[in-house]
């Protein structure tokens, strides 16, 4: 069936089988491969994307279901060429390591900036108890995340 | 992983919904949160012939107060349930169990009518359910049904569903005086299933004896398991540390974990008796006004 979804602001128009994966729609059919495929079984939190807004796991969401909705992914973090705070937190406080988790961590930390400008350290682990990182031992993700709430505030 | 192929529609309305559904019968699934479902499919352990998408039905999404009970429709997100403030004014123990299911990016998608459907006996919300006494609203193209939920749940991954019958709504009763409640949980990690999950629920009568009491527990039956010993022990008596571990005894002797990866059953029978005894304490102190 043909589904148009809104990615990064730009509208992705495509024919798909109801079965397609939201995050292989995004990676395969719209390019966009900074959004990664970890587990596959919505457990590590790699292919977070926002879907209106709200932080989903595109691994777990159909392709069909995104229809007529807006989805932000990493790509659409930086705006005319400025990274998004977080970016720029996550770089200044070395908040990743190998990278794979990194953007469903700076998603997530996003759209909990949007609701709590100024988190504590355990809202922060809390945002992102659903995303796992193998590298960093979380330290520096939530540094990163609370510096750029800090940053905004 | 990908499903098997399968049909897809998603109809704008409830009375779309339930004609799609009368209309494929066993072929028909319904589509909520999809946080259950689609990994299910994924590894083939499901493989519906149509799934009806119901996430568009926005009447759905509504948690209400209203008649005595509050009323959570089938397209309440856990999310949602663990924001609400009617949530957290009408019922401690659904209260508290919200934020402990699944992980933050689950619940933003996943529905609390879903996970009572599906009946998995690791799932936290049944066993809320029970404990708090809740039924179940079910519609079908020729009509609805209200099912307590001891009915609801048939077994293991089986509820009491018809074919072209979806849930609608899940139907929590008022508190019938001073009470509290408390859904305790241990998980090896956010995300994981519950190694041992215990509701507890407390209603006090005038004279501050137990009016209603409530047990359920997760993860240590084939399905989500209601403590109607214990709860039945309970009634009537006056509440404290005696009286708990009382229940807390005869919900060890009555649950039946196995031994796996989450531990030894031997060891999570000691949670469920730990559990039920603190998860009672704190019911009494809420239903005290001490909390």
């Amino acid at each position: 069936m043909q589904i148009t979804v809104n990615i990064n602001g730009a509208s992705e128009t495509r024919d798909v089988e109801p079965r397609r994966l939201l995050v292989d729609f995004i990676r395969s059919d719209a390019g966009l491969t900074g959004t990664h495929i970890g587990c596959d079984t919505s457990s590590c939190g790699a292919c977070t994307v926002l879907l209106d807004g709200r932080p989903v796991k595109s691994c777990t969401v159909l392709a069909v279901q995104a229809d007529g909705s807006e989805v932000k992914t990493v790509e659409g973090l930086a705006e005319g060429g400025e990274l998004h705070p977080v970016q720029a937190a996550f770089k200044e406080h070395h908040g990743l390591q190998c990278g794979f988790c990194t953007p469903g961590m700076m998603l997530v930390g996003s759209a909990l900036l949007e609701e709590n400008p100024d988190p504590s350290e355990e809202e922060v682990r809390w945002a992102i108890s659903g995303n796992i990182c193998r590298c960093t031992g979380y330290m520096n993700i939530v540094t990163a995340i609370q510096a750029a709430g800090g940053e905004g505030s | 992983m990908y499903p098997s192929a399968f049909d897809y529609s998603a109809p704008g309305s409830l009375e779309e919904a339930l004609a799609s559904l009368a209309e494929l019968g066993d072929e028909g699934r319904v589509l909520a949160g999809g946080q259950s479902l689609i990994p299910m499919m994924k590894l083939r352990l499901a493989a519906p012939g149509h799934l009806v998408d119901i996430n568009g039905v926005s009447e759905l999404a509504c948690i209400s107060e209203s008649n005595g009970h509050l009323a959570i429709g089938a397209l309440a997100r856990h999310a949602d349930v663990a924001s609400s403030e009617a949530v957290s004014r009408h019922n401690h123990t659904v209260a508290s169990a919200a934020p402990w299911v699944s992980d933050p990016l689950v619940r933003n998608r996943g529905t609390l009518c879903g996970s009572v459907a599906h009946c998995d006996p690791e799932g936290d919300w049944n066993s809320v359910m029970l404990a708090v006494g809740a039924s179940v609203v079910a519609r079908s193209s020729s009509g609805e049904r209200v099912i307590p939920i001891t009915d609801f749940i048939v077994d293991f991954f089986t509820n009491s569903l018809h074919p072209g019958e979806m849930v609608t709504e899940v139907r929590i009763p008022a508190y019938r005086g001073p009470a509290g409640g408390a859904y305790l949980k241990l998980e090896r990690k956010v995300g994981d299933y519950a190694t041992v999950g215990v509701a507890t629920h407390l209603v006090l009568d005038d004279s501050g004896n137990v009016a209603e009491a409530g047990l359920g527990l997760t993860a240590v039956y084939g399905h989500n398991l209601k403590v109607t010993e214990a709860e039945e022990m309970m009634a009537g008596q006056t509440p404290g540390p005696e009286l708990f571990a009382e229940a807390a005894a005869i919900a060890a002797r009555t649950c039946d974990p196995d031994d796996n990866v989450r531990g030894p059953a031997e060891y999570k029978r000691a949670v469920v008796a730990e559990y039920t005894r603190r998860g009672f304490a704190q019911a009494l102190t809420l239903a005290r006004g001490e909390g």
